[in-house]
């Protein structure tokens, strides 16, 4: 089992990545800027646990993103964030 | 390839807070679920992906438990604890019970 990769605060960014197949992460988020608020635990990955595979176990990370980021027309108050879960292969440094 | 279940930012109408009663059928769909679930036969996530391959159109013209039963059966075939021929030929003997009763 691999050591976390990222650590509470670090900046990182959601992949920009469409692959065919089981993808938990969504759309809305992919390639969006966040930071990370805690590692949730290690999970199966979702990609392979939905055809029968095992799989690895992955990191889990709630990563945090402010709204207006996320939204670009979002008229709400600057300081609204959204948490996300998302896996570490999903995540790179930013 | 996004799917018919990633509507994050779509637009999706008021939300409608109702109650409804469950239909025999459906609790029979759920209890179905959890007991392929504790023999092994069945995963939350080859569920859930079954669901969202639904065919064109499906995820949104089927109900709740009608996307259950569909994905089990999916899943079911997917592992070979059922094949399409035994299901087949139990649909037909129900419908025949059903013509005759």
């Amino acid at each position: 089992m691999s050591a976390a990769r990222f650590r509470p605060g670090d900046p990182v960014r959601v992949r920009r990545s469409d692959p065919p197949g089981h993808i938990r992460t969504p759309s809305y988020i992919r390639g969006k800027p966040g930071v990370i608020e805690r590692l949730c635990g290690r999970f199966g990955n979702p990609e392979e646990l939905a055809y029968n595979r095992t799989g690895s176990v992955l990191p889990l990370y709630r990563v945090r993103f402010a709204q207006r980021t996320v939204w670009p027309d979002y008229r709400g108050g600057d300081g609204d964030s959204i948490d996300v879960e998302i896996f570490e292969h999903w995540l790179e440094p930013a | 390839m996004r799917r018919p279940h990633d509507l994050g930012g779509l637009p999706g109408g008021p939300v409608v807070p109702s109650e409804h009663d469950f239909a025999l059928w459906e609790k029979r769909v759920d209890a179905l679920l959890v007991l392929l679930g504790e023999k092994g036969l069945v995963r939350v996530d080859e569920l859930r992906r079954n669901i969202e391959g639904l065919g064109e159109g499906a995820y949104e013209r089927y109900g709740y438990y009608e996307r259950w039963i569909e994905a089990v059966t999916a899943t079911l075939l997917e592992r070979g604890v059922l094949t399409a021929d035994e299901i087949g030929r139990k649909l037909a003997e129900l419908a025949a019970g059903q013509a005759t009763a």
